[in-house]
């Protein structure tokens, strides 16, 4: 479904993705886990358009995206849930979720899928008119979601959802990532949390300062002592 | 009753200052950049308003709607060819442009048609006045009025509840983000100068026609004093503009009635200088100290 191909990416003289190539299947849960500053939040917004890679490839389904702005890329099915949330505070939970859903036209399918939101996320119907400025960091993810669902996307990518929540919160989240992937949307999962991430992921990719240097299936990956060192803070 | 004449006024008066400050606000609140050509675009207002009565021969509210389109289309142009290069330089840059940008139309028209002022025509609407409880309220201040409000209701309608409206509060929020919707960033700033500066054209022919006297260096000081309404109501708050607005035009009346003529110009900038220092992110602003 996504390819991605030998991408570079710099911020002004930063090389911050060297030679980046990565893969997910429809349907699949991948995630991607890595350590402050590795580069993943990176390699999302050039997924989706907010940076230009230099030189090598995207495709999203067959097609070629990684020249492309960012509307063209969402309006194919591919959204992307910004680390930190990003909800639109000056906005009612209700307008953000409208907003999610701005490049399409039919009423009756946009109808559907408020209701589908709201159904997965009940605490965004109480508060549908409520600013979304006002909400608790866990509203405000669960916002960020549901805004990004809105626009009925094939690929979803989520930057670190769990980031800032209560452990119960974020057993909710990841819960709800799970029942999201099997109602037919595949996900790109970023994450600090590995332990959580590697639990409902297929696949799992590691990053370290711009470059993959490991992948495989997630259980792989949990036998690994490097990465039980690294990042599960196991032994 | 000469104090509450005033105050009629001063609304007339301030409901223009607030047509020119929504576009101030408006244009800050998404590309943060003080438009310092906005005043100039309420004067080109004013002229084509002006042509439209005399030479065209039209009424009220052709000569407005033409004022308007055509200042629209002007904010459109000069956001993309002025400033949209400019809007990952520095904030300085911007503003310096735009002072440019100022000089430009202010020279500029003074080079087509001559630095000599016009007067509207005073036949415009009959100058009849109505009479509440000894107030004298004229028609001219009346149509002002009715006409700033009308326009004032449209843009909190086109804000709240269009699909544009509710674009440019999201880029003007968080404009990656906005992106990550789907929204196309760059249409929806020129749509905010399209409407702020339509507004800007509207008042320039409600001034034409309360003050009659027009010329091309008239945009400097009611665009200065509506930028002092803009940072009074908190500047990029839509309806801090309004009551910037009107409170700035009812302060001034107050003041010339109270036998203060000459400083009423002076009396902005004094509302300017006190609200820096007791409330710099203005009345309906949230005071957080802005980060450098
Ligand atoms: N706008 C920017 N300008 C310059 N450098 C940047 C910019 N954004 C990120 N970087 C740098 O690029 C590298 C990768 O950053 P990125 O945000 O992708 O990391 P991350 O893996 O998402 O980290 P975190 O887990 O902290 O979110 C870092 O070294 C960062 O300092
Ligand atoms: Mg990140």
């Amino acid at each position: 479904m996504l390819k991605i191909k030998d991408i570079n990416v710099y911020y002004g003289n930063i090389h911050a993705l060297k030679g980046v190539s990565l893969d997910i299947n429809e349907g699949e849960i991948v995630t991607l886990i890595g350590a402050n500053g590795a580069g993943k939040s990176t390699l999302l917004k050039t997924i989706s358009g907010l940076l230009k890679p230099k030189n090598g490839n995207i495709l999203f389904e067959g097609q070629s995206i990684s020249g492309k702005v960012a509307q063209a890329i969402v309006k194919q099915g591919l959204s992307h849930v910004p680390e930190g949330r990003r909800v639109f505070a000056n906005m009612s939970v209700e307008e953000n979720l409208e907003l999610g859903a701005y490049l399409r036209k039919d009423k009756q399918g946009i109808k559907e899928d408020f209701e589908k939101v709201y159904n997965l996320f009940p605490r965004l119907l109480e508060r549908r008119k409520q600013l979304s400025g006002t909400l608790s960091g866990g509203e405000q993810q669960m916002l960020a979601m549901g805004r990004a669902l809105m626009a009925r996307p094939k690929l979803l990518l989520l930057d670190e959802p769990s980031m800032g929540l209560a452990p119960l919160l974020v057993k909710t989240i990841f819960r709800i990532i799970d029942e999201i992937n099997q109602s037919g949307t595949t996900i790109l999962l970023v994450e600090q949390n590995a332990n959580m991430a590697l639990s409902i992921a297929d696949r799992a990719y590691v990053i370290e300062t711009g470059k993959i240097v490991l992948s495989g299936s997630s259980d792989e990956l949990n036998q690994s002592d490097q990465i039980r060192m690294a990042y599960l803070g196991g032994h | 009753m000469e104090f509450l004449q005033q105050l009629v006024n001063g609304v007339s008066l301030g409901s223009i200052y607030a047509l020119i400050a929504l576009g101030y606000t408006m244009v800050y609140g998404i590309v943060k950049l003080i438009n310092f050509a906005h005043g100039d675009i309420f004067m080109v207002g004013a002229f084509i308003g002006f042509y439209s009565i005399t030479i065209l021969d039209l009424g009220f509210f052709p000569s407005l709607l033409i004022s308007m389109v055509t200042c629209a289309i002007l904010g459109v142009l000069i956001e993309r060819i002025a400033y949209k290069p400019l809007r990952n330089a520095t904030r300085i840059a911007a503003l310096i442009t735009a002072i440019g940008v100022s000089l430009l139309i202010e020279y500029g028209v003074i080079y087509v048609r001559g630095a000599q002022p016009e007067a509207y025509p005073g036949d415009l609407i009959p100058a009849t006045s109505l009479d509440f409880l000894g107030v004298k309220v004229s028609s001219q201040s009346l149509l002002i009025l009715g006409t700033s409000v009308v326009l004032m209701i449209l843009l909190q309608f086109i804000v709240h509840k269009t699909k544009i409206g509710k674009a440019m509060r999201a880029v003007s929020h968080d404009m990656d983000a906005a992106r990550l919707m789907g929204i196309n960033v760059n249409n929806t700033i020129s749509a905010t100068f399209a409407i702020g500066s339509a507004l800007a054209g509207a008042a320039g022919v409600a001034f034409g026609m309360y003050y009659t006297k027009i010329e091309p260096l008239m945009g400097i000081i009611p665009g200065l004093k509506a930028f002092v309404a803009a940072v009074l109501g908190g500047i990029g708050i839509i309806p801090g503009a309004m009551v910037g607005g009107l409170l700035l035009g009812v302060i001034e009346s107050l003041v010339s009635a109270a036998g203060f003529s000459l400083w009423r110009d002076g009396v902005a900038f004094v509302v300017l200088i006190l609200i820096l220092i007791f409330r710099p992110a203005g009345l309906f602003g949230k005071n957080v100290r802005e980060k450098v």
